[in-house]
Order: structure tokens, then sequence, then C-alpha cells
């Protein structure tokens, strides 16, 4: 039997016209086939994207009304701290001076929060570096040398309009997708 | 080739010997056969009337939900019997939430529409002591968990009758031609204008039972509609590609045979 | 470069891996132009099916894994929750569930193939032994599976099915218990049938290897059942049988389409759809449809150890199969006696399939105990026999010159050729 298996085989034909007719066959079989197995792929995949449960549930309401001036709260949006802050205006002063001062990732305060509402900085609580939580969300921690937050896994310091100024990170903290419902009710997501 | 033909025949005669199961499972000891409807679902191409599902969503709610769970489906999914996202906020909204409060006890909220429909009782045993014992199952699955499916529960919801002369009922039980054993927990959960329809369909029991049934079938299988969809196209797209597949077969072979 | 493959491929990169690592030249061997009898018919594409089906119930299962949790608590919702939330999680659960019964049609009638065209037949018994061993992986695979979702026939399926095992006198309980790792089936035993879920697929995977393997050695056997003469008999694998399997799985996925689409729960039962309850048994509990002949035997012995060894028995006989079947001629083709015989044998496997699902009273019981009797009388005593008396026909000489029109000559008189076992 092994013997056998370098013997030749019938041939096939190799007349003209009939090797084009079926090696376009062939290419549309194999171009179909190909299709199919893409298609067979696609839900595999998709399967590991978020769920309908997870993606229905992308977006919080928070309540501003509790915090009080200097304080910050930590919330979750879509299993992220995201860091609110009723800055003081002292804070923000200090924030839109350093508009012109020396960023990193230059943006203006303004940029960062909604028109009228300064006194709330709203941004994700995700070091840009290599995704530590920073410190100085409350008032007893150590807030960098900009007094706005610290992340001590490397060290990047940030102002208080959540810019970097120091360290490794390479961006500001994000600024989530986020809407007032309220005077002091926000819709994060 | 006649192997072949004997083969599936063979095969053919197993799975239909196994179609006659679930029948047979149902009518073990009791002989009970749910009179054949119509759905607007069945067959290859049904979809779920969007008009009768949001109607029995509206007997789910004012009837069902006072004792049954349905703590697989989210307010969101009412989208699928085409509620706008609106409506489905609004719902939610006017349905409180348990959850956990700022100061750890236990306290309520207004949902949201990715909250799952609130369950009667807060467990098991709080239901079977509301209930007499009994243990009202969760709506999530029902179609799909009874060998009837969506005619079973037709029937069983407009299977209340007076009990058969020499049949005596026992003490918080009622008589149901359609349930296994004739006798259920649950009295008669609807009566002529139990709900009142807001788009003017006269609510007989009949018709309240055909609406809530064909909701409880879009929850049991919300995916159903993208499922034959999508059947459809791969049943065609596979036939294209088994004559393209033969084609080039024969080809191949031409010069063998 | 000594050491090296001296590989036959031009493509630079193919040339370079090949000849470190000759899996180009293994393939172009075992599936390029691997020497196949030229005769085969469709039945012989189960194999092929039989392989697809496995990867895709090691794709889809491992997708589902990633969405499934397995505990007592959760596993049910957690099933659901792949039904409803998890993109295309419908779709993947469906494929896996009526992928567990496609895989046994096709593997069920890859074996009545083997059985009619006798390929357990010399030299092929190692083979066929290999293939009953996958018979038993796929069976404890489906078994473990089919409790992972936690409905009411997930718990009694596992209850009844480990309980089994207490048959065996004196050890028998400590066996039940070690199973269930407490004293019923509970969280313990959902979690190491989990685990085990996902280990016996690979486990399969390299049986399934060794199978091939034997299956290159030997050769395939073919409908004619007779030896390949030289190379008039073969057609390379590629592209004849290549194309041939491709149209046979195309069909194969248009029933697995038409199942998953359009009745997915068809072949399921509707109690595994409430969750499961230690306190309540469903009024009647059927296995799945591929393990009703098997239950069937089970109930048709009136002694709990007793029917429980009949029903290991029923699949060890076959593995003993090469060796019972003495007749020296393979397919059934050229055995008249047998051929019919071959489809009593169906026919008690469907009726018992049949028993399997009704209640164990009156008429069934009955049938069950035939349909179980000849099974065994079949294996144990037909074959054998038979073997010794069949008046069988005439074999033709050789393959090609059986099935070319132009090879000429039929078979020949007499049976003068009717030396099937002797070696190409």
């Amino acid at each position: 039997m092994a013997d056998s298996a370098a013997a030749p085989h019938a041939a096939p034909n190799t007349g003209g016209a009939e090797v084009t007719k079926r090696d376009f066959l062939k290419l549309v079989t194999a171009a179909g086939a190909a299709v199919g197995v893409g298609a067979i792929v696609w839900p595999l995949v998709d399967s590991m994207n978020p769920a309908a449960d997870v993606l229905a549930l992308s977006s919080t309401t928070v309540d501003l009304a509790p915090v009080q001036v200097g304080q910050a709260i930590t919330v979750m949006w879509r299993g992220k701290p995201v860091f609110v802050r009723h800055r003081s205006a002292e804070e923000i002063a200090k924030a839109k001076a350093d508009d012109k001062g020396r960023l990193p990732d230059p943006m203006t305060d303004a940029a960062r929060v909604k028109p009228g509402k300064e006194q709330w900085l709203i941004v994700v609580g995700i070091c840009t570096h290599l995704g530590c939580v920073p410190i100085g969300n409350r008032s007893t921690e150590v807030r960098g040398e900009y007094g706005g937050w610290f992340c001590p896994c490397h060290g990047s310091h940030y102002d208080t309009s959540g810019r970097i100024r120091l360290g490794p990170a390479p961006a500001n903290l994000a600024v989530p997708p986020y809407a007032f419902e309220g005077d002091t009710k926000i819709k994060i997501g | 080739m006649k192997i072949l033909r004997n083969a599936a025949a063979a095969l053919l005669a197993l799975v239909v010997s196994h179609g006659a199961v679930p029948s047979t499972a149902a009518a073990a000891g009791s002989e009970i056969k749910f009179p054949p409807q119509i759905w607007s679902f069945s067959g290859p191409f049904g979809t779920y009337d969007r008009a009768a599902a949001q109607r029995g969503f509206q007997v789910y709610a004012e009837v069902c939900a006072a004792c049954h769970a349905m703590k697989h489906s989210s307010f969101r999914n009412l989208a699928g019997i085409g509620l706008s996202e609106k409506e489905i906020e609004a719902l939610a909204a006017a349905v409180m939430i348990p959850t956990i409060g700022d100061d750890g006890q236990p306290t309520e909220r207004p949902g949201i529409p990715a909250d799952r429909f609130r369950s009667p009782f807060p467990n098991e045993r709080a239901a079977r002591a509301a209930n007499n014992g009994a243990y009202p199952p969760d709506l999530s699955v029902m179609i799909k968990a009874r060998p009837g499916g969506a005619d079973q529960m037709y029937a069983l919801l407009v299977g209340y009758t007076d009990p058969p002369a020499g049949v005596t009922v026992g003490e918080g039980m009622y008589y149901n031609k359609y349930f296994a054993g004739h006798q259920i927990a649950m009295a008669s959960p609807l009566s002529d204008g139990r709900v009142t329809y807001a788009d003017g369909t006269r609510a007989s029991v009949e018709q309240m039972s055909r609406d809530v049934t064909t909701f409880l079938a879009y929850i049991a299988e919300p995916e159903m509609e993208q499922r034959k969809r999508m059947g459809v196209k791969v049943v065609l797209f596979l036939i294209f590609l088994t004559g393209l597949t033969y084609a080039t077969k024969r080809k191949v072979w031409a010069d063998v045979h | 470069m000594a050491g090296l493959h001296k590989s036959e491929f031009q493509n630079p990169v193919i040339n370079w891996i090949d000849s470190r690592l000759p899996v180009f030249t293994m393939l172009q061997k075992e599936y390029g132009v691997f020497p196949t009898p030229r005769n085969f018919n469709y039945l012989w594409n189960f194999g092929a099916l039989a392989m697809i089906n496995l990867v895709i119930m090691i794709a889809t299962g491992i997708f589902l894994a990633m969405n499934y949790t397995p505990h007592a608590t959760m596993a049910f919702d957690s099933v659901e929750r792949i039904m409803r939330d998890v993109n295309y999680g419908w779709l993947l659960r469906y494929v896996h569930m009526n992928g567990a019964s496609m895989f046994f049609i096709v593997v069920y009638i890859h074996m009545f193939r083997g059985l009619y065209y006798g390929s357990y037949k010399t030299p092929r018994e190692l083979l066929w032994i290999l293939g009953v061993i996958i018979l038993l992986l796929m069976m404890a695979t489906a078994f473990m599976g089919y409790v992972l979702p936690w409905g009411q026939m997930s718990y009694w399926g596992a209850t009844v099915i480990t309980n089994l095992f207490s048959a065996f006198p004196i050890i028998g309980d400590s066996i039940v218990t070690w199973l269930w790792g407490g004293f019923s089936v509970d969280n313990p035993t959902l979690n190491r049938f989990f685990s085990l879920h996902y280990l016996l697929p690979f486990v399969l995977v390299g049986v399934v290897f060794l199978h091939i393997a034997a299956l290159h050695i030997t050769g395939s056997n073919n409908p004619l059942g007779i030896d390949v003469k030289g190379p008039q008999d073969t057609l390379p694998f590629h592209p004849y049988y290549t194309i041939k399997d491709s149209v046979g799985i195309c069909v194969y996925l248009l029933v697995f389409a038409c199942f998953v689409f359009f009745a997915p729960n068809y072949l399921g039962h509707p109690d595994n759809y409430i969750p499961a309850n230690p306190l309540v048994t469903p009024a009647h509990i059927v296995p799945e449809w591929y393990f009703l002949p098997f239950y069937a035997i089970l109930r048709s012995v009136p002694d709990k150890l007793g029917g429980v060894l009949l029903m290991f028995a029923s699949i060890g006989v076959l593995a003993l199969l090469p060796w019972l079947d003495t007749s020296p001629v393979r397919s059934a083709r050229f055995r008249p006696i047998y051929r019919i015989l071959f489809w009593v044998l169906a026919v008690a496997c469907v009726v018992l399939g049949v028993c399997g699902a009704k209640p164990a009273e009156g008429i069934w019981v009955v049938l069950s105990r035939i349909a179980t009797a000849y099974y065994f009388l079949h294996f144990l005593v037909i074959l054998p026999v038979l073997g010794k008396f069949e008046r069988t026909l005439p074999l033709p000489e050789s393959i090609s010159r059986a099935v070319l029109p132009t090879g000429g000559g039929g078979p020949l008189p007499g049976g003068a050729a009717a030396k099937p076992m002797e070696k190409a």
C-alpha cells in the first residue's frame, strides 16, 4: 500500500477549453467557501465584544448635590473610576492661569468643563501612563505638586484641571462624555 | 445509492419516532392534547405580531407580574416588540427596583431600561408563603419549557372550567382542562375586561390569553426573528454553494468516470 | 545540509520550513497524493464530516465557555444570558447544542457504513477499536456537556447516569459519592463536569489523530471490500476526494443549518428550560436521543447490575467485532445473508431507540427485550457462525475492473478471485 504512494496516478485531462472552465468553476467555489468560512468566524469573534447587558449599563447618572466645595467623589462608569471634583474658586483660577503654562498635552481648562459649570471637573480616574488609579481624590491624600492628582505608580502629577504636568504620563486625564440633566445631576456616557 | 436511501429512511424513522416523544410526554398519564393555534410567530418566516405582544405586555404587567417573575428579561428588551426608547424609560422609571442605599440599608430606586423586570417576591420561600405553598414559576423561558409551547400556554389560560360531575377539587386548587392532573394552584388569572386595552381591542379572555402568550413567546425567544432571517440567508447561500461544489465535483471527476 | 529534510517545494518560504519540519511534505503525502480507492460512494464522506463537526464543537465550545459560569446557582442564568445578551450567543449555543446531535448522526452513519462494508476486518482491527474509543469519549463528553445548562434534565440525567455506578457491589456507593464530590449531584459535580467537558474534546482530537494515522497505514476500505491491487485502483486524495468531501460538507451544513435556525429545540427536551430542582423529578425523564438505544438496553434487564453491565457490553462487543465476524469477505455487497441481517440489526437499533423514549411498560418492554436479544445474538452468535456457512458472491478481480467501463471484465466466474484479505 505504502509503495504505491509514489506511483503515478491517472493524470487529469489537460485539454484547453475544458481546463479554463474547470479552473473558473474551482475559483468561484473556493471564493464561495471562503465567504462561508468568514461568515462563520464573525459570530465567534463578535461574541467577545461587549454583550447587550453590558452596553445597556454604559451610562451612569450621578447626583452632585452632596459634593461640597473642595470635595471629590469617585463613581463607577463602565467598570472604571470617574473622579467628580467640586473645585473651589481658587482651584479654578489656578487651572485657568496655567492655560498658558508649560503643558505636555496642551488644552485649556474651559475645554475640559461645561460652560457655566466650571466648578465641576469630571475626569476618568485612570492615569494615561499605564492605567493605575491616581490618588488625591480625597482631600487627605497627596495631590502632587500641582494640587490635582498624583499617580504613585510612576510619579505622574496632574493639575486641578486633570492635565498632566510632570512625570511619564503622555496625556491629560480623559474627560468622559457627559451632560447635565439638571443643575446638580449629570449623566455620564 | 440504495444504501444511502435505506440509511436515510432509517434515520428519518429515528427522527420521526423521536418527534413523537414530546407529545407522548405531555400525554403520559393524563392524555391531554392542546388544540393547535395559529401564531404569527410560527413557521420559518413567522414574526411576532407587535400589537398583540404590546397588549400582551400590558396583561403581563397588570396581571401576571403580581405573582410571576421574569428575571431573565429587562425593560430594554421591550424594544423588540416595538416600544420606543422614551416609552421604555417611562415604564422602567415607574417601577421601584430594590437596591442598597448609601447608608447600606435596603431601599428602592426608580428603574432604568437596563434593569431586569422586578420579581414580585424576594425569593422562592417568600413566593410560596404568599401563594398557599405553591411557587409561581418564572415566565422568562416558560414557552420553551413546556412540550406544547405557545399552544399549551394558551390552552391553560382559557382552560378554566367548572369541574365535571364527580370530580372534587382540593382546597385552594382550581379545575383546569389543560393542566396535568386537572388541578392547578393558580386561580383563573383572566376574566373578560380584566385589562383595558389602549388600542380599543375588546379584552376577552381569549384575546388576552392570545396576546400574553405572544408576549411570552417573544420573551422566551427574543432572538427568533433575527435567527429566522439569518437562517433564510444561510440556507440560500448553502444551496448555492452546494450546487457550485457539486458542479466542480462533476468537472473534476469527469475524466475518471 | 545533512540532517535537513530534502524538500521538493519550490516556494522558498515553504521550502525553508519544510526542510526543517516536513509538515508540508506530510500534508502532501497524506492529503495530497494519498492513494485512495477510486470507488468510494458518498457514505465515505462521513469521516470527514465527523472531523468538521469536532472542529465546530470545539470552536463554539471555547467561545461559549468565555460566557458560561460553572456554578449551581449561576449556570442556568449564564446560559440564558448567552442566549439573550451575548452577541450571537444564541447562535453559538444552538450550534453547539445541535452540533452534538449532528455529531452522533454523522458518527452513527459512519459506524453503520463500517459495519456494512466490513471496514473493521483485518488489517483494520485497531482502526475500528480506536473508533469505538472515540465513540465512548464522545458519549462521556456529550453527557457531561448536557449537565452544564443545569436544567431539570441536566440535573436528573446526571443523577440517573452517575447512579449507574452504584450497581457495582461493595464499592458502588463510594464510586458514586466520589463522582459527585458530595452526597448528591451538586455544585462540585457541575464544576468537575465542566472541567472534564472542556478536557475530553482535546483527548478526542488525540484519538482521532491516531484513528487517521492508523487509517493511513492500512489505507481505506471501499464499497467492494477488496484490496487495492495497484495504482489503477486508486486516485490521489486531492482533488478527487477533497472535492467529493466538500459536496458532503455542504449538504451536511444545510441539514445542520435547518435545525439551528428553524428548529433549534426540536432535538432537545423542554424540561431543560426549567432550572434544576433537586426536590422534584420531571414526570418523564429521557436521555438525549443519541443515548436512547443504550438506555433501552439498560431498562430491558430487570436487574440493576445486569442492566448496567449489558449496556456497557453493548459497546464492548463492538470492540470485539473484528474477531467475531469470521467471514473472509468484507463488503455486504457480496454477502447476501449478512446484507439482510445488517438491516435487521439497523432496525433493532432503531427499535431500541424508540423503546428508550417510551415509558418502560407494556409492549415497549417486550420490544426492547427482543431488540436487545437480537443485538447481542447478531454479534455474538450469528456473525461467528454465518462466516463459516454463508455462500458469498464472486468478488471482482480488482476495483478498476469492477468500476471502470473500459476496465473490461466483470467479476471472475466461480469466485476465483475470492481472496479479499490478501495484501495489495
